[in-house]
């Protein structure tokens, strides 16, 4: 009997210590009832109710998708965007464990835990856009089409989310208790950050791969044989801006949740990721005026196509290489984390160019998206911050794990 | 200067055409189609002899008899338009869920400033964009020559859609939870026993030639060999997109009548080939790269550092 009562007592003490931060239920849920939260909780509210929409009317309830124009903003931001923006685990997991630049390992968990929530999401995506979701599995397990570029992203996104999955464990077992496990995953690091470059240079390569099929119906100034390099070496930029900003973002509003070392890194890390970014999004504009040369598009330029494009790569390639160069000359962490945001525009202005804007750009009468498929979007980015911060109050991401004998 | 004459077959020449287009049938259907089932999507040489149709702009008379026909061959909802109603000429219609193929109107600046009609629908390519990109191989070039669709396998991507350089298959985005892709098929489930597809069946002025691919091609030669003051000297399809079961001759440019002529002649997956070959190539390299520059690392490491601070088992101060 009283054992009965004691193991109440401690499972119910574990729930409160690990899930209500150590408040009880009631405490809990007032802590919760912010500004902040409320409209978050509504956006969702509002993109659930899409979502319930999309599987009882279909896909055009709520998307401006069409036989032109397959792909909205859910593929084109939920996929398109999120991967290169969750380059974050693979950039800084790399730089960490394989180059042995361990100046940046009080960010590295921060960047695993990233990535990892971005392709979490981007299956919520797909989940969304595909027209039979309950089939996901298909290309893993059930019908192969190796000769699709597609084929491989479906294999890389499922084996990368796995393997961040085990990169972040470590974290996610140290919030448990769990130290024998903890200390297993711990071995895997170096393995699972090789195979981790691997499936990202491979996938983050092959969403630009999978547009070398339209030729013609692409822009001519975005089309290239050279897409899964652009995609490739961009994704790069991405991740490393991505690190700086949701650094940033945590030195402002989860510092209680970081240790000192943390948060006495970041200048020193924001100025150093932000020379890399600088160096990355200059070889990528590189890339892009050789892709312009290798088609010999110059032509173009001068069309109101070539005006968009030449913004894209001189407003949100070129420009933010040269401020990131000037501002980690000066010292500056603030420009260098606006001009980070600015590249972090760049690339979804890029993405959302090749999936959307200048696809079939020759056709007429072309509606990009609908709203409700924007709100929904906004929806599921909204839930993946509150997962992310969620987790951050919890497990040891913003700083180093205390206990001795873990080491 | 061409007379009006020579644009409109004349009786002769036209039951010399019907009769070429019979025998173009007759061989098609002779069983020899089936015989061709040793094809293999990977080997153009052997789409000569795949099932396909020429379709003749110069007799098309825009009746959309076909359209109908289609409708009534695959139990597609009615059409929208009576095939009587001609305003549906006034814009330019693509296929679409309930259409497998629709008939076009085009002004164009031939001679005889005669509007053309263009039937479009699923070319049929010998390497087919669409089936390239399936990632699930829903869809694929059947040994005799359609390309097919096996909605058990599809999970709804739309990657075809974004493919096919005709813009050509179709999505059923009203559908909530069993959405298929929709476009021609070149009647696969009639050629299988025997029967025409339904458009070239109903036909009402022959513009429409079912056949093998081979036959047809030497078919529309004839044509424009005897003929070169009707026709443009190019058969569209022989070499498109890496050519394609469905051809088209025409007396107007084609460029005019809503086919695309940018595609070039590489099959289509081949955009892709260079890249997927790429795969093998980094799964290969990279391990041993990136495991050496860790090698690497760690030694200097320990080099610059006594205390043993690397991944296994490192310490986790910054």
């Amino acid at each position: 009997m009283t054992q009965h009562a004691a193991h109440v007592d401690t499972s119910s003490s574990w729930i409160r210590d690990k899930i209500f931060q150590g408040l009880s239920p009631g405490e809990y849920l007032k802590s919760l009832l912010t500004g902040i939260n409320v409209v978050a909780g509504l956006v969702i509210i509002a993109g659930l109710a899409l979502i319930v929409l999309r599987f009882t009317q279909g896909l055009e309830a709520i998307t401006g998708a069409s036989h032109d124009q397959p792909w909205g903003l859910l593929l084109g931001v939920g996929l398109f965007c999120a991967v290169p923006l969750s380059a974050t685990g693979y950039v800084v997991g790399s730089a960490v464990y394989l180059f042995g630049m361990r100046q940046y390992r009080p960010v590295v968990k921060n960047a695993v835990l990233i990535g990892f929530l971005g392709y979490l999401f981007a299956v919520v995506f797909l989940l969304i856009d595909l027209g039979r979701p309950w089939r996901i599995y298909y290309p893993l397990f059930v019908a192969y089409g190796p000769a699709s570029v597609m084929f491989l992203v479906a294999w890389h996104v499922a084996l990368y989310l796995s393997v961040q999955f085990l990169e972040f464990s470590p974290d996610l077992f140290q919030w448990l208790g769990l130290r024998k496990l903890r200390r297993w995953a711990r071995k895997l690091t170096v393995g699972l950050t090789i195979f981790g470059v691997i499936l990202s240079t491979l996938h983050q390569s092959a969403l630009g791969a999978m547009y070398l099929l339209t030729p013609g119906k692409l822009h001519p100034l975005w089309y290239s044989p050279y897409l899964p390099w652009l995609f490739f070496v961009s994704s790069i930029a991405a991740g490393l801006a991505m690190v700086i900003v949701v650094s940033a973002l945590t030195g402002r509003f989860l510092a209680i949740r970081a240790d000192a070392p943390y948060l006495a890194s970041l200048d020193y890390i924001t100025l150093s990721l932000g020379r890399g970014a600088a160096l990355v999004l200059f070889t990528y504009f590189g890339l892009k005026l050789l892709s312009i040369a290798h088609g010999n598009h110059w032509n173009l330029l001068a069309t109101p196509y070539g005006y968009w494009f030449l913004f894209e790569i001189l407003g949100l390639v070129l420009l933010p290489s040269i401020l990131l160069l000037i501002a980690t000359r000066m010292n500056s962490v603030p420009l260098v984390r606006y001009t980070a945001l600015l590249t972090l525009v760049g690339i979804l202005v890029n993405r959302l160019n090749v999936s959307l804007f200048v696809f079939n750009w020759n056709l007429p009468h072309r509606e990009w998206f609908h709203w409700g498929e924007a709100l929904v979007v906004v929806a599921v980015i909204t839930m993946e911050i509150l997962v992310y911060r969620w987790i951050v109050n919890r497990m040891p991401v913003l700083r180093a794990h205390e206990s001795p004998e873990d080491s | 200067m061409k007379s009006r004459a020579d644009a409109k077959p004349n009786v002769s020449r036209r039951s010399f055409l019907q009769g070429a287009a019979a025998a173009g049938a007759t061989i098609a259907m002779g069983g020899n189609l089936r015989k061709s089932n040793a094809a293999n999507i990977q080997q153009v040489s052997d789409s000569d002899g795949h099932a396909g149709v020429l379709v003749d702009l110069t007799r098309c008379i825009g009746c959309r008899i076909c359209e109908a026909a289609c409708v009534a061959a695959n139990d597609l909802p009615e059409l929208e338009a009576p095939v009587e109603d001609k305003t549906v000429f006034e814009s330019r219609r693509r296929t679409d869920t309930r259409t497998y193929t629709v008939v076009n109107r085009y002004a164009t600046s031939d001679a005889l400033g005669d509007p053309v009609y263009e039937k479009v629908q699923c070319m049929h390519c010998a390497e087919p964009a669409c089936a390239s990109a399936c990632l699930v191989g829903a869809l694929h070039k059947t040994p005799e020559g359609p390309v097919i669709y096996d909605q058990d396998l599809c999970i709804g991507c739309r990657y075809c859609l974004i493919a096919c350089p005709f813009n050509i298959p179709t999505y059923e985005y009203d559908r909530a939870l069993d959405p298929k892709v929709q476009k021609c098929h070149m009647c696969y489930h009639r050629i299988s026993r025997g029967e025409l597809p339904g458009c070239v069946a109903e036909c009402p002025v022959d513009a429409l030639t079912y056949g093998r691919r081979r036959d047809l091609i030497k078919l529309a030669r004839n044509r424009i060999r005897q003929y070169p003051d009707r026709y443009i000297d190019h058969i569209y399809g022989e070499h498109e997109a890496g050519g394609t079961s469905w051809l088209y001759i025409s007396g107007a440019p084609f460029d005019d009548v809503g086919l695309p002529t940018d595609l070039g002649t590489q099959p289509f997956p081949v955009y892709t080939k260079e890249f997927l070959s790429f795969v093998p190539l980094v799964l290969v390299v990279w391990p041993a790269l990136l495991g050496g520059m860790y090698l690497m690392s760690r030694a200097r490491e320990q080099e610059d550092d006594t205390e043993d601070i690397h991944v296994h088992g490192g310490s986790e101060r910054p």
